[in-house]
């Protein structure tokens, strides 16, 4: 019902396409700074971590970009950062729409006979779902570049090595798989914590309460979709 | 011309509202009195729509809301404004946006001709010199000023007031009373305030509906509302020690 709602009764186009630049600033770049720091550690512990258990002398380095690049185009990219997204953008959902519950204004919006679910969530949705996958590219490169730094600063691995092993075998469809998931992701995000800030009832606690809740619920949302998209596609 | 006709409510099996039925004329203050939490609100929310009353029908100038389609009650609330208790101001926007906002939605006026009438409504309201200033920078009197201009920008034929002067001091509660009522005239709007406060019943009370427990108990104009006879009005009524002293002499 409250995702049935977000089509009906709407407001014109225009209202819309400004409301959604805006969330889209607020969702997307304002989760740059995470998604770089994130990103860029995620790989190189990555990096670090696969050349500690290689003691195999029959396994050569470049294996290590090749773990790096195949861990993070199909699960830490779309997967890690979305927890990450889900901490970030989806309690700040629940909480901006459960201020607004509660200090009325979303009853303002209903008294002027504007579709409040519409008007508010619609846009929140549609900007996470535009967004998210392009944070995942990006958070892709940075992680693959973050186990390059790690590997050559450290010695691990020589830059040819490393440039050799993240070429090797590439499959492109894990790129289409991690969109798939990226897209998927962000709108259970979006909308499982704008339901929670929606209907937030009482007073500053349950604002907390509801943030704390889009969030949980978010997170076992990722993995239980995470599971069933890589059986389904994979 | 707003009517409401025998509205029940309840709430977890427990009735708040015990068939309320009355009139509201246009171009008079109407005032909904009574101690709280004896279900003014919840009649207010009834009649704006905000909740659905278990039975009853409510009318505005003859069509019915309750049981009216999506596309004719959006454009009977397009007609509304409302100020809440608490001004409801939208957080991230200044208060020429607050204003401006039904503008934006509902109309399809120039942004000069928006931003002239967001001045003279906020002239109206007695304030200048606000319009960027974000709802956070101004004070509680300021707010309600704000809401009334926001409520009143779209030519709203029906206004609501929800506790209008709660947290206000005395001076100020008056000042918004009475542009409340200036408004009223001035517009020949159908206006119903909610309010616990019998200085506003006293200074604007030209229709008086009072509750108690959930029950429409009296009703009447504030120049007769001392000689009720309801018990619970004239322990509503006489409750601060000024109010009595005033009866006693």
């Amino acid at each position: 019902m409250f995702l049935g709602s977000l089509f009906v009764n709407r407001e014109s186009f225009r209202t819309y396409v400004k409301l959604i630049i805006d969330e889209s600033i607020l969702v997307g770049v304002g989760s740059i700074f995470i998604v770089v720091i994130v990103s860029t550690f995620m790989g190189a512990v990555t990096a670090v971590q696969t050349a500690y258990n290689l003691v195999s002398p029959l396994i050569q380095d470049y294996i290590i970009g090749t773990l790096v690049r195949d861990m993070t185009v199909q699960e830490l990219a779309p997967t890690v950062i979305a927890i990450v997204f889900a901490g970030k953008v989806g309690s700040s959902i629940s909480s901006g729409l459960g201020t607004m519950r509660i200090t009325e204004q979303i009853d303002a919006l209903e008294v002027m006979g504007i579709n409040s679910v519409s008007y508010l969530v619609l846009p929140k949705v549609i900007a996470a779902v535009l967004m998210y996958p392009l944070l995942v590219i990006l958070a892709m490169f940075l992680s693959i570049y973050g186990g390059y730094l790690a590997g050559t600063l450290t010695n691990i691995i020589t830059e040819q090595e490393y440039i050799y092993g993240i070429r090797l075998d590439f499959n492109p469809f894990t790129i289409k798989f991690a969109m798939i998931k990226s897209v998927v992701f962000a709108f259970l995000i979006s909308s499982i914590s704008a339901y929670k800030g929606f209907f937030t009832k009482g007073g500053a606690l349950e604002v907390g309460i509801a943030s704390t809740s889009a969030v949980t619920n978010s997170c076992i949302a990722i993995l239980l979709a995470d599971y069933l998209l890589a059986q389904l596609l994979l | 011309m707003i009517e409401i006709e025998h509205i029940k409510k309840s709430f977890d099996g427990k009735e708040v509202l015990h068939d309320i039925s009355g009139r509201f004329e246009a171009g008079r203050t109407n005032l909904i009195i009574g101690a709280s939490g004896t279900g003014k609100t919840v009649l207010l929310k009834c009649i704006v729509g905000l909740i659905a009353p278990d039975e009853g029908n409510v009318f505005y100038d003859g069509r019915d809301f309750t049981h009216a389609d999506r596309d004719l009650k959006t454009e009977i609330r397009r007609e509304i404004g409302m100020l809440f208790q608490g001004g409801a101001l939208f957080d991230s926007k200044n208060v020429q946006e607050n204003i401006m906002f039904p503008l934006n939605i509902l109309t399809d006026m120039t942004v000069d001709e928006k931003l002239d009438r967001v001045n003279f409504c906020l002239q109206r309201v007695g304030l200048e010199n606000v319009n960027q200033k974000m709802p956070s920078e101004i004070s509680g009197g300021m707010k309600k000023r704000v809401g009334i201009a926001r409520a009143i920008v779209n030519n709203s034929q029906y206004l609501f007031c929800d506790e209008p002067n709660s947290g206000l001091d005395p001076q100020t509660a008056i000042l918004i009373d009475n542009l409340i009522q200036e408004i009223t005239k001035e517009y020949g709007i159908t206006t119903i305030v909610v309010t616990h406060d019998m200085n506003s019943v006293m200074e604007i009370g030209e229709y008086v509906m009072f509750m108690h427990q959930g029950y429409k108990v009296w009703e009447g104009s504030s120049e007769n509302i001392s000689q009720a006879e309801a018990k619970e009005l004239q322990d509503f009524i006489f409750a601060n020690k000024l109010m009595r002293m005033m009866k006693s002499s």
